[in-house]
């Protein structure tokens, strides 16, 4: 896979408009979407299809507005305007936009820009994102890559226009995996499954001879974890996803699941299960080291690393049931958190390190929900028959999970904005459970 | 399972059609030579009547075979909810499992752990391993070489019972008993 083919290089415009990255945008007060608030009305913005430079170029700049718009929209943060509504061509847009045509329907941003394709597969996309109402360029920028990845370059746009415009990180040029699930129920076939954040370039990663489990990208997003039925113990492998190749990362006595890799990517929780004692274990990549850091007659499993790295929260029953408890990195002051009534599970730190995702069980309901660190501010954002396994965007703000409906059998990816709106469901071409995301793709 | 028994059913199914032509080709045969008899002038008498009944002869299980454990011990026990506590009925299956073993000292077993739907994924995996181990326990505690068990867990991934209500899941947690092959 070409994973590193895309070049980027910050558009300065001539003239009086402003440079990108010029002020600060908040201090002028002008074009900023709030993204800490529950339901908000989504910003107004037009995407220009590109205009286009070249064999099948301009055909390219229409599928790439396509896809930011679809990106900005499925935020829930933006609504994009009906491109039959734009009075201004592609071709027009090369120079400063005509703004009032674009004030006349109401389009607060306004993104447009040049796809230039060359030779058998080269191509440049030029764009640039416009406050409208200011009149100014806020960002803008040169790619230069090969053109399979031009959906990645798609995703990206919309990632610099999420960013310019919430003042965080986008998610859009990221990857889910999750398990497929097809077959009966008692007879399940799973497989390891990836795509990219938006549906698009869906594959299986494993045939479904054997069954596979929680699929955890490491923090490069150059690979994938697994937990594998193969051989005489289950255990956890690791796939490199441009050669295809898997490793199993050690072998231990006892089976080991759960794996997790701390945020700098050189250590990966797992849980070992000894002699029907489950416990959290880190273990080095490089160095191939192993270290426990529970050692309690209770079910520690479930390990996630707080993003600055130093501290993890896991899920025991040492306390009679299942808790969410935190403890230090190397498993020193383990403290319970979780105090509500219910049971307690899989919890997940937030890559911004203000939440912590889980799962709560109570009155023969499933729950999402997210608490501080320390416990407080507990709040559950989703309750079904059966909604399990968060993970979180890389930017934190969206926590994507599996619902089981008991009616239809169905189980699927659902996604839903911190806050407790936006639900979605992620289309899969089978069933679907487990999903994780990764990181933005460098 | 199914794969296992469908031979047996077929192999009856075929004897059952043969089982009734057979009497006929019989009954044919003795009024052949009756006829004979009639021939010469004998009167002839009434016929034997009756029929003989036939049914194919399945073999029972092969003692020491997975199907063995199966119906003449019980290849299974159950748990209460997040527990692995085994109770008296779940006791005296595994006393017969012990005792089972003690006959086939040559057999090696694997116990599959298993639990409910009714929590979460990883959680679940770490209870069937305890599941699977509190049954190993007791069966070395009853005498079995702790190296003829291996243990496995399958957490919520195997349920036999795909409903989603109490009974279901009563019968998916549970701890079942293999024979493992020997290739």
């Amino acid at each position: 896979m070409t994973e590193d083919g895309i070049t980027r290089r910050a558009l300065l415009l001539g003239g009086t408009a402003l440079a990108i990255g010029g002020l600060p945008f908040g201090a002028r007060g002008q074009l900023r979407v709030d993204i800490t608030r529950g339901q908000i009305e989504p910003l107004p913005i037009a995407v220009s299809p590109f205009a286009g430079d070249g064999a099948g170029a301009a055909d390219l700049g229409r599928r790439l507005a396509e896809l930011i718009a679809a990106d900005l929209d499925g935020s829930g943060l933006f609504r994009t305007i009906d491109r039959r509504a734009y009075i201004q061509t592609p071709a027009e847009l090369r120079d400063l936009p005509r703004f009032a045509d674009w004030r006349q329907i109401d389009a607060q941003g306004l993104v447009t820009g040049v796809v230039r394709t060359s030779g058998a597969d080269g191509l440049t996309v030029e764009f640039r994102l416009w406050d409208v109402f200011a009149g100014t360029q806020m960002t803008g920028f040169r790619y230069t890559l090969s053109r399979s990845l031009w959906r990645r370059v798609g995703h990206k746009i919309a990632d610099a226009v999420y960013e310019r415009m919430t003042g965080e990180k986008g998610y859009f040029d990221t990857r889910i995996a999750y398990v497929s699930q097809t077959g009966p129920a008692t007879d399940r076939i799973k497989r390891i499954a990836i795509m990219d954040q938006d549906g698009a370039n869906h594959r299986f990663l494993t045939r479904g001879r054997e069954l596979v489990l929680t699929p955890r990208f490491t923090p490069d997003t150059r690979s994938l974890a697994y937990l594998a039925y193969r051989g005489r113990t289950p255990g956890i492998y690791l796939r490199d996803l441009a050669s295809g190749r898997d490793r199993r990362l050690g072998s231990f006595s006892g089976m080991n699941f759960s794996p997790r890799f701390s945020p700098d990517g050189r250590l990966m929780l797992m849980t070992i299960a000894r002699d029907g004692n489950s416990d959290i274990f880190a273990f080095e990549l490089a160095g191939r080291r192993l270290t426990r850091l529970t050692d309690h007659p209770a079910i520690d499993t479930s390990p996630s690393f707080s993003p600055d790295g130093r501290r993890i929260v896991f899920n025991s029953d040492r306390g009679g049931s299942p808790q969410l408890y935190v403890m230090d990195r190397d498993g020193g002051a383990p403290r319970r958190i979780s105090f509500g009534a219910g049971r307690y599970g899989s919890p997940v730190w937030s890559p911004r390190g203000d939440f912590i995702a889980f799962t709560k069980i109570k009155g023969g309901y499933f729950h999402i929900g997210v608490m501080r660190p320390d416990g407080s501010d507990e709040r559950l954002i989703t309750r079904s028959f059966f909604d399990e396994a968060p993970v979180w965007s890389p930017n934190g703000r969206i926590i994507m999970f599996t619902r089981q409906d008991p009616a239809t059998d169905r189980t699927r990816l659902m996604r839903i904005d911190l806050t407790g709106y936006n639900l979605q469901e992620i289309p899969t071409p089978t069933d679907a459970s487990d999903g994780d995301w990764s990181a933005l793709i460098p | 399972m199914l794969r296992r028994t469908l031979p047996f059913v077929l192999l009856a199914v075929f004897l059952a059609a043969c089982s009734t032509t057979v009497p006929d080709r019989a009954a044919s045969d003795t009024a052949g030579g009756t006829a004979v008899e009639g021939a010469d002038g004998i009167a002839a008498e009434g016929l034997p009547g009756g029929e003989i009944g036939q049914s194919a002869l399945e073999q029972g299980p092969l003692p020491g075979s997975q199907e063995d454990l199966e119906i003449n011990v019980g290849d299974r026990v159950f748990f209460g909810f997040d527990s692995a506590a085994l109770d008296d009925a779940a006791q005296e299956t595994l006393d017969r499992q012990a005792a089972w073993l003690m006959q086939f000292p040559d057999l090696t077993v694997t116990v599959e752990g298993h639990a409910d739907e009714r929590g979460t994924a990883e959680y679940n995996l770490a209870l069937g391993e305890r599941r699977a181990t509190a049954v190993k326990n007791y069966l070395v505690a009853k005498g079995i070489d702790p190296d003829r068990i291996l243990t496995i867990s399958y957490g919520e991934e195997r349920p036999v019972d795909p409903g989603h209500n109490e009974a279901a899941w009563a019968l998916n947690r549970r701890a079942v008993t293999v024979v493992n092959v020997v290739n």
